[in-house]
Protein backbone atom coordinates (compact mmCIF):
# COMPACT_ATOMS: atom_id res chain seq x y z
CA UNK A 1 0.00 0.00 0.00
CA UNK A 2 1.20 3.48 -0.87
CA UNK A 3 -0.39 6.42 0.91
CA UNK A 4 0.00 10.12 0.17
CA UNK A 5 -0.69 12.10 3.33
CA UNK A 6 -1.07 15.82 2.61
CA UNK A 7 1.82 15.56 0.15
CA UNK A 8 2.73 18.92 -1.36
CA UNK A 9 5.40 19.97 -3.85
CA UNK A 10 6.01 23.69 -4.06
CA UNK A 11 8.92 25.04 -6.11
CA UNK A 12 11.07 28.00 -5.00
CA UNK A 13 9.38 30.23 -7.61
CA UNK A 14 6.05 29.56 -5.90
CA UNK A 15 4.61 27.11 -8.43
CA UNK A 16 2.60 24.42 -6.72
CA UNK A 17 2.92 21.15 -8.63
CA UNK A 18 1.09 18.97 -6.12
CA UNK A 19 -1.23 20.42 -3.52
CA UNK A 20 -1.97 18.55 -0.28
CA UNK A 21 -2.60 15.28 -2.04
CA UNK A 22 -4.32 12.55 -0.04
CA UNK A 23 -4.42 9.31 -1.96
CA UNK A 24 -4.09 5.64 -1.24
CA UNK A 25 -2.89 3.08 -3.78
CA UNK A 26 -4.03 -0.27 -2.37
CA UNK A 27 -1.75 -3.31 -2.38
CA UNK A 28 -1.95 -5.58 -5.38
CA UNK A 29 -3.98 -3.08 -7.41
CA UNK A 30 -3.29 -0.73 -10.29
CA UNK A 31 -3.89 2.92 -9.45
CA UNK A 32 -3.75 5.19 -12.47
CA UNK A 33 -2.97 8.89 -12.14
CA UNK A 34 -4.39 10.76 -15.10
CA UNK A 35 -4.90 14.39 -15.98
CA UNK A 36 -3.90 17.16 -18.38
CA UNK A 37 -0.29 18.32 -18.53
CA UNK A 38 0.62 20.39 -15.51
CA UNK A 39 -1.64 18.42 -13.19
CA UNK A 40 1.30 17.07 -11.19
CA UNK A 41 0.77 13.39 -12.01
CA UNK A 42 4.42 12.71 -12.81
CA UNK A 43 5.58 14.82 -9.87
CA UNK A 44 3.33 12.78 -7.59
CA UNK A 45 4.73 9.55 -8.98
CA UNK A 46 8.32 10.69 -8.54
CA UNK A 47 7.70 11.76 -4.98
CA UNK A 48 7.01 8.11 -4.15
CA UNK A 49 10.60 7.03 -4.89
CA UNK A 50 11.95 10.47 -3.95
CA UNK A 51 13.24 11.40 -7.39
CA UNK A 52 11.43 14.54 -6.24
CA UNK A 53 11.31 15.30 -2.52
CA UNK A 54 7.95 16.56 -1.22
CA UNK A 55 8.01 20.05 0.29
CA UNK A 56 5.65 18.92 3.02
CA UNK A 57 3.50 15.96 3.88
CA UNK A 58 4.41 12.31 4.07
CA UNK A 59 4.33 9.39 1.70
CA UNK A 60 3.96 6.00 3.30
CA UNK A 61 5.03 2.66 1.90
CA UNK A 62 2.97 0.31 4.05
CA UNK A 63 3.98 1.44 7.55
CA UNK A 64 7.25 3.06 6.56
CA UNK A 65 7.71 6.77 6.04
CA UNK A 66 9.60 6.86 2.69
CA UNK A 67 11.70 9.76 3.99
CA UNK A 68 13.08 7.61 6.79
CA UNK A 69 15.52 5.57 4.71
CA UNK A 70 18.33 6.42 2.25
CA UNK A 71 16.82 7.20 -1.16
CA UNK A 72 18.84 4.57 -3.05
CA UNK A 73 17.64 1.84 -0.68
CA UNK A 74 14.04 2.94 -1.11
CA UNK A 75 14.43 2.95 -4.90
CA UNK A 76 15.86 -0.55 -5.03
CA UNK A 77 12.59 -1.82 -3.53
CA UNK A 78 10.49 -0.06 -6.14
CA UNK A 79 10.34 -1.05 -9.80
CA UNK A 80 10.39 1.87 -12.21
CA UNK A 81 9.36 1.94 -15.87
CA UNK A 82 9.46 5.08 -18.01
CA UNK A 83 8.66 6.25 -21.49
CA UNK A 84 11.38 5.22 -24.00
CA UNK A 85 12.41 2.59 -21.40
CA UNK A 86 15.70 4.35 -20.55
CA UNK A 87 17.76 1.20 -20.97
CA UNK A 88 21.53 1.25 -20.57
CA UNK A 89 22.85 1.24 -24.16
CA UNK A 90 26.24 -0.17 -23.12
CA UNK A 91 24.87 -3.25 -21.38
CA UNK A 92 23.43 -6.39 -22.92
CA UNK A 93 19.72 -7.01 -22.53
CA UNK A 94 20.28 -9.68 -19.87
CA UNK A 95 22.55 -7.35 -17.88
CA UNK A 96 20.09 -4.49 -18.24
CA UNK A 97 17.41 -6.68 -16.68
CA UNK A 98 19.74 -7.85 -13.91
CA UNK A 99 20.82 -4.30 -12.97
CA UNK A 100 19.09 -4.12 -9.61
CA UNK A 101 20.05 -7.65 -8.50
CA UNK A 102 23.67 -6.74 -9.36
CA UNK A 103 23.32 -3.55 -7.31
CA UNK A 104 22.04 -5.34 -4.25
CA UNK A 105 24.80 -7.92 -4.56
CA UNK A 106 22.93 -10.97 -5.83
CA UNK A 107 25.22 -13.68 -7.19
CA UNK A 108 25.83 -12.86 -10.87
CA UNK A 109 24.93 -16.24 -12.25
CA UNK A 110 21.73 -16.37 -10.24
CA UNK A 111 20.80 -12.82 -11.27
CA UNK A 112 21.29 -13.66 -14.94
CA UNK A 113 19.26 -16.85 -14.67
CA UNK A 114 16.41 -14.85 -13.17
CA UNK A 115 16.80 -12.22 -15.92
CA UNK A 116 16.43 -14.95 -18.55
CA UNK A 117 13.18 -16.10 -16.95
CA UNK A 118 11.88 -12.55 -16.97
CA UNK A 119 12.86 -12.10 -20.60
CA UNK A 120 10.52 -14.92 -21.54
CA UNK A 121 7.89 -13.75 -19.14
CA UNK A 122 7.60 -10.39 -20.90
CA UNK A 123 7.33 -12.17 -24.22
CA UNK A 124 10.83 -11.84 -25.67
CA UNK A 125 12.90 -14.55 -27.32
CA UNK A 126 15.85 -15.64 -25.11
CA UNK A 127 18.03 -15.00 -28.16
CA UNK A 128 17.72 -11.29 -27.31
CA UNK A 129 19.72 -11.77 -24.11
CA UNK A 130 23.13 -11.07 -25.64
CA UNK A 131 22.01 -8.16 -27.78
CA UNK A 132 22.21 -4.48 -26.96
CA UNK A 133 19.23 -2.12 -26.52
CA UNK A 134 20.03 -0.29 -29.78
CA UNK A 135 19.27 -3.49 -31.69
CA UNK A 136 15.69 -3.71 -30.38
CA UNK A 137 12.51 -1.96 -31.51
CA UNK A 138 10.79 0.54 -29.23
CA UNK A 139 8.17 -1.99 -28.15
CA UNK A 140 10.81 -4.63 -27.42
CA UNK A 141 12.85 -2.13 -25.41
CA UNK A 142 9.77 -1.29 -23.38
CA UNK A 143 9.28 -4.99 -22.56
CA UNK A 144 12.88 -5.10 -21.38
CA UNK A 145 12.13 -2.01 -19.29
CA UNK A 146 9.29 -3.88 -17.59
CA UNK A 147 11.49 -6.95 -17.04
CA UNK A 148 14.21 -4.77 -15.50
CA UNK A 149 11.70 -3.24 -13.11
CA UNK A 150 10.57 -6.73 -12.05
CA UNK A 151 14.05 -8.22 -11.63
CA UNK A 152 14.40 -7.79 -7.88
CA UNK A 153 10.74 -8.76 -7.41
CA UNK A 154 9.77 -5.44 -5.81
CA UNK A 155 6.31 -5.30 -4.24
CA UNK A 156 5.73 -1.87 -5.77
CA UNK A 157 6.04 -0.65 -9.36
CA UNK A 158 5.92 2.91 -10.64
CA UNK A 159 5.16 3.39 -14.32
CA UNK A 160 5.48 6.77 -15.99
CA UNK A 161 3.72 6.77 -19.38
CA UNK A 162 5.49 3.52 -20.25
CA UNK A 163 3.49 2.78 -23.37
CA UNK A 164 2.96 6.22 -24.86
CA UNK A 165 5.99 6.26 -27.17
CA UNK A 166 5.09 3.11 -29.10
CA UNK A 167 2.66 2.80 -32.01
CA UNK A 168 -1.01 2.10 -31.24
CA UNK A 169 -0.99 -1.56 -32.24
CA UNK A 170 2.06 -2.36 -30.13
CA UNK A 171 0.66 -0.25 -27.30
CA UNK A 172 -2.51 -2.30 -27.25
CA UNK A 173 -0.47 -5.51 -27.12
CA UNK A 174 1.76 -4.20 -24.35
CA UNK A 175 -1.27 -3.13 -22.34
CA UNK A 176 -2.92 -6.55 -22.67
CA UNK A 177 0.27 -8.33 -21.68
CA UNK A 178 0.79 -5.95 -18.82
CA UNK A 179 -2.67 -6.81 -17.47
CA UNK A 180 -2.00 -10.53 -17.89
CA UNK A 181 1.33 -10.14 -16.06
CA UNK A 182 -0.31 -8.19 -13.28
CA UNK A 183 -2.91 -10.96 -12.90
CA UNK A 184 -0.05 -13.34 -12.15
CA UNK A 185 2.10 -11.02 -10.06
CA UNK A 186 -0.35 -8.84 -8.14
CA UNK A 187 2.04 -5.90 -7.67
CA UNK A 188 1.05 -2.60 -6.12
CA UNK A 189 1.24 -0.34 -9.15
CA UNK A 190 1.00 3.39 -9.62
CA UNK A 191 0.68 4.20 -13.30
CA UNK A 192 0.82 7.67 -14.86
CA UNK A 193 -0.74 8.46 -18.22
CA UNK A 194 -2.32 11.40 -20.02
CA UNK A 195 -4.52 9.01 -22.01
CA UNK A 196 -7.91 8.53 -20.35
CA UNK A 197 -8.63 5.44 -22.45
CA UNK A 198 -5.45 3.82 -21.16
CA UNK A 199 -6.40 4.82 -17.62
CA UNK A 200 -9.82 3.23 -17.97
CA UNK A 201 -8.45 0.08 -19.56
CA UNK A 202 -5.70 -0.53 -17.02
CA UNK A 203 -6.82 0.99 -13.75
CA UNK A 204 -8.44 -0.81 -10.83
CA UNK A 205 -8.95 2.74 -9.69
CA UNK A 206 -8.32 5.99 -11.51
CA UNK A 207 -7.29 9.27 -9.91
CA UNK A 208 -8.10 12.29 -12.08
CA UNK A 209 -5.91 15.26 -11.19
CA UNK A 210 -6.56 18.84 -12.19
CA UNK A 211 -3.98 21.49 -13.03
CA UNK A 212 -2.26 22.71 -9.87
CA UNK A 213 -1.98 19.22 -8.47
CA UNK A 214 -5.35 18.72 -6.82
CA UNK A 215 -7.22 15.45 -6.81
CA UNK A 216 -10.50 15.86 -8.72
CA UNK A 217 -11.88 12.34 -8.42
CA UNK A 218 -10.71 8.91 -7.33
CA UNK A 219 -12.96 6.09 -8.51
CA UNK A 220 -13.04 2.75 -10.29
CA UNK A 221 -13.17 3.28 -14.09
CA UNK A 222 -16.86 2.40 -14.48
CA UNK A 223 -17.88 4.87 -11.82
CA UNK A 224 -15.68 7.55 -13.37
CA UNK A 225 -17.57 7.10 -16.64
CA UNK A 226 -21.04 6.96 -15.12
CA UNK A 227 -20.65 9.53 -12.38
CA UNK A 228 -18.00 12.16 -13.05
CA UNK A 229 -18.07 14.45 -9.99
CA UNK A 230 -17.91 17.72 -11.89
CA UNK A 231 -17.68 19.37 -15.29
CA UNK A 232 -13.87 19.11 -15.34
CA UNK A 233 -13.86 15.35 -14.85
CA UNK A 234 -16.76 14.92 -17.27
CA UNK A 235 -14.92 16.95 -19.89
CA UNK A 236 -11.68 15.09 -19.31
CA UNK A 237 -13.28 11.67 -19.43
CA UNK A 238 -14.57 12.82 -22.78
CA UNK A 239 -16.99 11.68 -25.46
CA UNK A 240 -18.58 8.30 -25.80
CA UNK A 241 -18.69 7.88 -22.03
CA UNK A 242 -21.96 6.02 -22.24
CA UNK A 243 -20.70 3.65 -24.89
CA UNK A 244 -17.41 3.06 -23.12
CA UNK A 245 -19.18 2.43 -19.84
CA UNK A 246 -20.86 -0.55 -21.50
CA UNK A 247 -17.38 -2.06 -21.48
CA UNK A 248 -17.75 -2.54 -17.72
CA UNK A 249 -21.20 -4.12 -17.80
CA UNK A 250 -21.68 -7.81 -18.35
CA UNK A 251 -24.07 -8.73 -21.11
CA UNK A 252 -25.08 -11.80 -19.13
CA UNK A 253 -25.98 -14.78 -21.29
CA UNK A 254 -26.93 -13.48 -24.69
CA UNK A 255 -29.83 -15.30 -26.30
CA UNK A 256 -28.65 -16.28 -29.76
CA UNK A 257 -30.17 -17.82 -32.82
CA UNK A 258 -28.44 -20.43 -34.94
CA UNK A 259 -26.37 -19.01 -37.74
CA UNK A 260 -25.99 -21.05 -40.94
CA UNK A 261 -22.34 -21.54 -41.83
CA UNK A 262 -20.07 -22.89 -44.50
CA UNK A 263 -16.67 -24.36 -43.74
CA UNK A 264 -13.54 -23.00 -45.41
CA UNK A 265 -12.59 -25.04 -48.47
CA UNK A 266 -16.07 -26.45 -49.00
CA UNK A 267 -18.03 -25.48 -52.08
CA UNK A 268 -20.34 -22.48 -51.98
CA UNK A 269 -23.96 -23.38 -51.53
CA UNK A 270 -26.44 -22.04 -54.04
CA UNK A 271 -28.05 -19.80 -51.51
CA UNK A 272 -31.00 -17.63 -50.80
CA UNK A 273 -29.55 -15.27 -48.17
CA UNK A 274 -27.03 -12.63 -49.18
CA UNK A 275 -24.50 -13.03 -46.27
CA UNK A 276 -23.16 -16.34 -45.07
CA UNK A 277 -20.70 -16.95 -42.21
CA UNK A 278 -17.55 -18.91 -43.00
CA UNK A 279 -15.98 -20.98 -40.18
CA UNK A 280 -12.87 -23.14 -39.95
CA UNK A 281 -13.15 -26.87 -39.25
CA UNK A 282 -13.10 -26.24 -35.47
CA UNK A 283 -16.10 -23.93 -35.78
CA UNK A 284 -14.24 -20.64 -35.26
CA UNK A 285 -15.74 -17.82 -37.38
CA UNK A 286 -13.40 -16.58 -40.13
CA UNK A 287 -15.44 -13.90 -41.89
CA UNK A 288 -18.51 -13.21 -43.97
CA UNK A 289 -19.20 -14.27 -47.56
CA UNK A 290 -21.30 -12.02 -49.74
CA UNK A 291 -22.94 -14.59 -52.00
CA UNK A 292 -23.90 -12.01 -54.63
CA UNK A 293 -20.12 -11.53 -55.17
CA UNK A 294 -19.64 -15.15 -56.17
CA UNK A 295 -22.17 -15.94 -58.91
CA UNK A 296 -20.00 -18.75 -60.30
CA UNK A 297 -19.81 -20.75 -57.09
CA UNK A 298 -16.53 -22.58 -56.35
CA UNK A 299 -14.96 -23.35 -52.96
CA UNK A 300 -14.75 -20.92 -50.04
CA UNK A 301 -11.39 -19.16 -50.08
CA UNK A 302 -9.69 -16.61 -47.89
CA UNK A 303 -9.87 -13.88 -50.53
CA UNK A 304 -13.68 -13.98 -50.57
CA UNK A 305 -14.06 -13.06 -46.90
CA UNK A 306 -15.23 -9.80 -45.34
CA UNK A 307 -13.43 -9.67 -42.02
CA UNK A 308 -14.82 -6.41 -40.66
CA UNK A 309 -16.98 -7.92 -37.94
CA UNK A 310 -15.73 -8.15 -34.35
CA UNK A 311 -16.69 -11.14 -32.23
CA UNK A 312 -18.59 -10.99 -28.93
CA UNK A 313 -17.70 -13.53 -26.29
CA UNK A 314 -20.56 -15.17 -24.43
CA UNK A 315 -20.31 -13.86 -20.86
CA UNK A 316 -18.47 -10.74 -22.10
CA UNK A 317 -19.51 -7.10 -21.92
CA UNK A 318 -22.42 -5.24 -23.46
CA UNK A 319 -19.91 -3.12 -25.34
CA UNK A 320 -18.42 -6.20 -26.98
CA UNK A 321 -21.87 -7.49 -27.91
CA UNK A 322 -23.07 -4.19 -29.35
CA UNK A 323 -19.85 -3.67 -31.26
CA UNK A 324 -20.10 -7.15 -32.80
CA UNK A 325 -23.53 -6.24 -34.17
CA UNK A 326 -22.57 -2.75 -35.37
CA UNK A 327 -19.38 -3.93 -37.10
CA UNK A 328 -20.88 -6.98 -38.79
CA UNK A 329 -21.51 -6.49 -42.54
CA UNK A 330 -24.62 -8.68 -42.25
CA UNK A 331 -25.93 -6.77 -39.24
CA UNK A 332 -25.87 -10.02 -37.24
CA UNK A 333 -23.43 -9.95 -34.34
CA UNK A 334 -21.51 -13.18 -33.91
CA UNK A 335 -21.23 -14.66 -30.41
CA UNK A 336 -18.50 -17.18 -29.64
CA UNK A 337 -17.52 -19.21 -26.59
CA UNK A 338 -14.30 -18.80 -24.61
CA UNK A 339 -12.35 -20.96 -27.04
CA UNK A 340 -13.53 -18.90 -30.01
CA UNK A 341 -16.12 -21.34 -31.44
CA UNK A 342 -19.39 -20.12 -32.85
CA UNK A 343 -22.42 -20.14 -30.57
CA UNK A 344 -24.85 -18.13 -32.71
CA UNK A 345 -25.80 -14.59 -33.65
CA UNK A 346 -27.69 -11.69 -32.17
CA UNK A 347 -28.70 -8.23 -33.38
CA UNK A 348 -28.17 -4.66 -32.26
CA UNK A 349 -31.87 -4.39 -31.53
CA UNK A 350 -31.64 -7.29 -29.09
CA UNK A 351 -28.51 -5.93 -27.38
CA UNK A 352 -30.18 -2.52 -27.05
CA UNK A 353 -33.10 -4.25 -25.40
CA UNK A 354 -30.66 -5.71 -22.88
CA UNK A 355 -29.25 -2.22 -22.26
CA UNK A 356 -32.73 -0.74 -21.91
CA UNK A 357 -33.60 -3.49 -19.48
CA UNK A 358 -30.71 -2.73 -17.12
CA UNK A 359 -32.03 -2.38 -13.56
CA UNK A 360 -31.30 1.35 -13.43
CA UNK A 361 -29.79 3.21 -16.34
CA UNK A 362 -27.89 5.50 -13.94
CA UNK A 363 -26.26 2.47 -12.35
CA UNK A 364 -24.47 1.44 -15.52
CA UNK A 365 -21.21 -0.02 -14.48
CA UNK A 366 -21.47 0.91 -10.82
CA UNK B 1 78.17 13.73 -36.41
CA UNK B 2 79.99 15.78 -39.07
CA UNK B 3 78.56 15.51 -42.55
CA UNK B 4 81.31 14.15 -44.74
CA UNK B 5 80.07 14.62 -48.24
CA UNK B 6 77.12 15.76 -50.27
CA UNK B 7 75.64 12.26 -50.51
CA UNK B 8 75.27 11.88 -46.74
CA UNK B 9 73.27 15.10 -46.50
CA UNK B 10 70.68 13.79 -48.96
CA UNK B 11 67.18 13.44 -47.44
CA UNK B 12 67.34 9.72 -48.26
CA UNK B 13 70.28 9.23 -45.96
CA UNK B 14 68.07 9.27 -42.85
CA UNK B 15 68.34 5.49 -42.42
CA UNK B 16 72.12 5.67 -42.42
CA UNK B 17 71.87 8.52 -39.92
CA UNK B 18 69.63 6.39 -37.70
CA UNK B 19 72.04 3.43 -37.81
CA UNK B 20 74.96 5.70 -36.93
CA UNK B 21 73.18 7.15 -33.88
CA UNK B 22 70.89 4.30 -33.00
CA UNK B 23 71.05 4.30 -29.21
CA UNK B 24 70.67 8.07 -29.02
CA UNK B 25 67.72 8.13 -31.42
CA UNK B 26 65.95 5.27 -29.66
CA UNK B 27 66.43 7.17 -26.40
CA UNK B 28 64.77 10.22 -27.99
CA UNK B 29 61.93 8.03 -29.22
CA UNK B 30 61.35 6.59 -25.77
CA UNK B 31 61.43 10.06 -24.14
CA UNK B 32 59.06 11.32 -26.80
CA UNK B 33 56.69 8.43 -26.21
CA UNK B 34 56.27 8.89 -22.47
CA UNK B 35 56.14 12.68 -22.85
CA UNK B 36 53.24 12.20 -25.27
CA UNK B 37 51.34 9.60 -23.26
CA UNK B 38 51.73 10.46 -19.57
CA UNK B 39 50.41 14.05 -19.85
CA UNK B 40 47.30 12.80 -21.69
CA UNK B 41 46.63 10.30 -18.90
CA UNK B 42 47.16 12.98 -16.26
CA UNK B 43 45.03 15.39 -18.29
CA UNK B 44 42.22 12.88 -18.53
CA UNK B 45 42.26 12.18 -14.78
CA UNK B 46 41.95 15.92 -14.13
CA UNK B 47 39.40 16.49 -16.89
CA UNK B 48 36.99 13.85 -15.51
CA UNK B 49 36.00 15.74 -12.36
CA UNK B 50 36.14 19.12 -14.14
CA UNK B 51 33.97 17.84 -17.00
CA UNK B 52 31.56 16.29 -14.52
CA UNK B 53 31.33 19.61 -12.65
CA UNK B 54 30.57 21.46 -15.88
CA UNK B 55 27.66 19.10 -16.49
CA UNK B 56 26.42 18.86 -12.94
CA UNK B 57 26.20 22.62 -12.48
CA UNK B 58 25.13 24.29 -15.69
CA UNK B 59 26.57 27.66 -14.73
CA UNK B 60 30.07 26.16 -14.53
CA UNK B 61 30.09 25.08 -18.18
CA UNK B 62 30.56 28.45 -20.00
CA UNK B 63 33.42 29.81 -17.83
CA UNK B 64 35.07 26.38 -17.75
CA UNK B 65 35.09 26.24 -21.54
CA UNK B 66 36.41 29.81 -21.85
CA UNK B 67 39.24 29.20 -19.40
CA UNK B 68 40.32 25.90 -20.92
CA UNK B 69 40.07 27.42 -24.40
CA UNK B 70 42.35 30.27 -23.31
CA UNK B 71 44.88 27.87 -21.81
CA UNK B 72 45.25 26.24 -25.19
CA UNK B 73 46.18 29.53 -26.83
CA UNK B 74 49.28 30.03 -24.63
CA UNK B 75 52.31 29.31 -26.84
CA UNK B 76 53.96 26.10 -25.73
CA UNK B 77 57.45 27.51 -25.54
CA UNK B 78 56.22 30.27 -23.22
CA UNK B 79 54.49 27.71 -21.03
CA UNK B 80 57.65 25.56 -20.81
CA UNK B 81 59.60 28.58 -19.62
CA UNK B 82 56.93 29.97 -17.28
CA UNK B 83 56.06 26.80 -15.43
CA UNK B 84 59.19 26.52 -13.20
CA UNK B 85 58.84 30.03 -11.69
CA UNK B 86 55.07 29.69 -11.39
CA UNK B 87 55.33 26.38 -9.55
CA UNK B 88 58.57 27.14 -7.77
CA UNK B 89 60.53 24.46 -9.62
CA UNK B 90 64.17 24.43 -10.62
CA UNK B 91 64.35 26.21 -14.04
CA UNK B 92 65.94 23.09 -15.51
CA UNK B 93 63.50 20.67 -13.93
CA UNK B 94 62.58 17.86 -16.35
CA UNK B 95 59.02 18.11 -15.00
CA UNK B 96 58.16 21.37 -16.70
CA UNK B 97 57.52 19.75 -20.08
CA UNK B 98 55.09 17.04 -18.88
CA UNK B 99 53.36 19.59 -16.65
CA UNK B 100 52.87 22.00 -19.55
CA UNK B 101 51.63 19.21 -21.78
CA UNK B 102 49.21 18.08 -19.06
CA UNK B 103 47.79 21.59 -19.03
CA UNK B 104 47.13 21.38 -22.77
CA UNK B 105 45.59 17.94 -22.41
CA UNK B 106 43.26 19.11 -19.66
CA UNK B 107 42.30 22.11 -21.78
CA UNK B 108 41.34 19.83 -24.64
CA UNK B 109 39.72 17.08 -22.64
CA UNK B 110 37.47 19.01 -20.24
CA UNK B 111 35.17 19.93 -23.10
CA UNK B 112 35.29 16.42 -24.49
CA UNK B 113 34.41 14.85 -21.13
CA UNK B 114 31.61 17.37 -20.52
CA UNK B 115 30.15 16.81 -23.99
CA UNK B 116 30.51 13.04 -23.70
CA UNK B 117 28.63 13.02 -20.41
CA UNK B 118 26.08 15.39 -21.92
CA UNK B 119 25.37 12.85 -24.66
CA UNK B 120 23.94 10.32 -22.19
CA UNK B 121 20.17 10.33 -22.73
CA UNK B 122 18.07 11.87 -19.94
CA UNK B 123 15.90 8.73 -19.81
CA UNK B 124 18.95 6.59 -19.13
CA UNK B 125 20.10 8.93 -16.35
CA UNK B 126 16.65 9.05 -14.84
CA UNK B 127 16.30 5.29 -14.98
CA UNK B 128 19.73 4.83 -13.38
CA UNK B 129 18.80 7.05 -10.46
CA UNK B 130 15.31 5.58 -10.10
CA UNK B 131 16.69 2.06 -10.09
CA UNK B 132 18.88 2.88 -7.10
CA UNK B 133 22.36 3.81 -8.33
CA UNK B 134 24.17 6.11 -5.93
CA UNK B 135 25.75 9.19 -7.60
CA UNK B 136 29.30 7.75 -7.82
CA UNK B 137 28.07 4.38 -9.01
CA UNK B 138 25.94 6.06 -11.62
CA UNK B 139 28.95 8.07 -12.84
CA UNK B 140 31.36 5.17 -13.16
CA UNK B 141 28.97 2.43 -14.25
CA UNK B 142 26.53 4.29 -16.46
CA UNK B 143 27.61 7.80 -17.50
CA UNK B 144 31.31 7.25 -18.08
CA UNK B 145 31.00 4.01 -20.08
CA UNK B 146 28.40 5.62 -22.34
CA UNK B 147 30.65 8.67 -22.82
CA UNK B 148 33.65 6.53 -23.85
CA UNK B 149 33.28 6.95 -27.63
CA UNK B 150 33.20 10.76 -27.37
CA UNK B 151 36.06 10.82 -24.86
CA UNK B 152 38.30 8.55 -26.92
CA UNK B 153 37.68 10.73 -29.97
CA UNK B 154 39.08 13.62 -27.89
CA UNK B 155 41.97 11.49 -26.62
CA UNK B 156 43.03 10.80 -30.19
CA UNK B 157 43.27 14.52 -30.90
CA UNK B 158 45.06 15.20 -27.60
CA UNK B 159 47.66 12.48 -28.01
CA UNK B 160 48.52 13.34 -31.61
CA UNK B 161 48.70 17.04 -30.71
CA UNK B 162 51.08 16.13 -27.89
CA UNK B 163 53.40 14.22 -30.19
CA UNK B 164 53.73 17.43 -32.16
CA UNK B 165 54.06 19.85 -29.22
CA UNK B 166 56.74 17.71 -27.51
CA UNK B 167 59.13 18.48 -30.38
CA UNK B 168 59.06 22.16 -29.40
CA UNK B 169 60.59 21.20 -26.06
CA UNK B 170 63.35 19.44 -28.01
CA UNK B 171 64.44 22.69 -29.57
CA UNK B 172 65.02 24.22 -26.12
CA UNK B 173 67.16 21.33 -25.02
CA UNK B 174 64.89 18.66 -23.58
CA UNK B 175 65.58 15.15 -24.84
CA UNK B 176 63.02 13.89 -27.35
CA UNK B 177 62.66 13.57 -31.12
CA UNK B 178 62.63 17.38 -31.36
CA UNK B 179 66.39 17.24 -30.76
CA UNK B 180 66.78 15.76 -34.25
CA UNK B 181 65.34 18.91 -35.82
CA UNK B 182 67.66 21.02 -33.71
CA UNK B 183 70.64 18.97 -34.87
CA UNK B 184 69.60 19.14 -38.49
CA UNK B 185 69.41 22.89 -38.14
CA UNK B 186 72.78 23.18 -36.41
CA UNK B 187 74.52 21.00 -38.97
CA UNK B 188 73.09 22.89 -41.91
CA UNK B 189 75.51 25.01 -43.88
CA UNK B 190 74.44 26.79 -47.02
CA UNK B 191 72.05 23.91 -47.73
CA UNK B 192 69.91 22.17 -45.10
CA UNK B 193 71.26 19.02 -43.52
CA UNK B 194 68.31 16.72 -44.11
CA UNK B 195 68.91 13.26 -42.56
CA UNK B 196 68.07 13.96 -38.88
CA UNK B 197 65.13 16.20 -39.89
CA UNK B 198 63.58 13.54 -42.12
CA UNK B 199 64.25 10.88 -39.48
CA UNK B 200 62.52 13.05 -36.85
CA UNK B 201 59.48 13.58 -39.05
CA UNK B 202 59.21 9.88 -39.86
CA UNK B 203 59.54 8.78 -36.24
CA UNK B 204 57.00 11.41 -35.08
CA UNK B 205 54.47 10.34 -37.67
CA UNK B 206 54.99 6.66 -36.86
CA UNK B 207 54.67 7.35 -33.14
CA UNK B 208 51.49 9.36 -33.70
CA UNK B 209 50.02 6.57 -35.82
CA UNK B 210 50.86 3.89 -33.26
CA UNK B 211 49.48 5.88 -30.30
CA UNK B 212 46.35 6.79 -32.26
CA UNK B 213 45.91 3.13 -33.12
CA UNK B 214 46.24 2.18 -29.45
CA UNK B 215 43.53 4.63 -28.44
CA UNK B 216 41.30 3.22 -31.18
CA UNK B 217 41.96 -0.28 -29.94
CA UNK B 218 41.09 0.65 -26.35
CA UNK B 219 37.91 2.30 -27.62
CA UNK B 220 36.99 -0.87 -29.49
CA UNK B 221 37.54 -3.03 -26.43
CA UNK B 222 35.48 -0.74 -24.21
CA UNK B 223 32.51 -0.30 -26.55
CA UNK B 224 31.35 -3.61 -27.99
CA UNK B 225 27.83 -2.18 -27.84
CA UNK B 226 28.66 0.46 -30.43
CA UNK B 227 29.57 -2.06 -33.08
CA UNK B 228 26.42 -4.08 -32.45
CA UNK B 229 24.22 -1.16 -33.39
CA UNK B 230 24.02 -0.12 -37.03
CA UNK B 231 24.31 3.65 -37.21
Amino acid sequence: MIRFDQATKRYPDGTVAVDELDLEAPSGKITVLVGPSGCGKTTSLRMINRMIEPTSGTIWLDDTDTASMPAHELRRQIGYVIQHAGLFPHRTIVDNIATVPFLIGTDKRQARARAMELLERVGLDPAFAKRYPGQLSGGQQQRVGVARALAADPPVMLMDEPFSAVDPVVRDQLQDEFLRLQDELGKTIVFVTHDIDEAIKLGDQVAVLRVGGRLAQLAPPAELLSRPVDAFVAGFVGRDRGYRALGFTSAGTIVTRDEPTVTMGESLPGSDGSWLLAVDPSGAPQGWLHLADEPHGGVVEDRMLYRGGTLATQGGTLRGALDACLSSPSGRGIVVDDSGRLIGSTTAREVLALIEGLPDAAEVGA
Amino acid sequence: MIPLDAASSSPWHFWGYFLDHRSQDLGYLWDHTWLSVVPVVVGLLLALPLGWLSRRYNWVYPPMMSITGLLYTIPSIALFVLIPPLLGLDPLSPLQVPIALSVYSVALLVRVVADGLGAVSPETLQAATAIGFKPLGRFFRVELPIAVPVITAGLRVAIVANVSIVTVAGTIGFDNLGRLFDEGFKLSTDTPYYPPIILGIILCVLLALVLDGLVLLVNRLLTPWRRAVPT
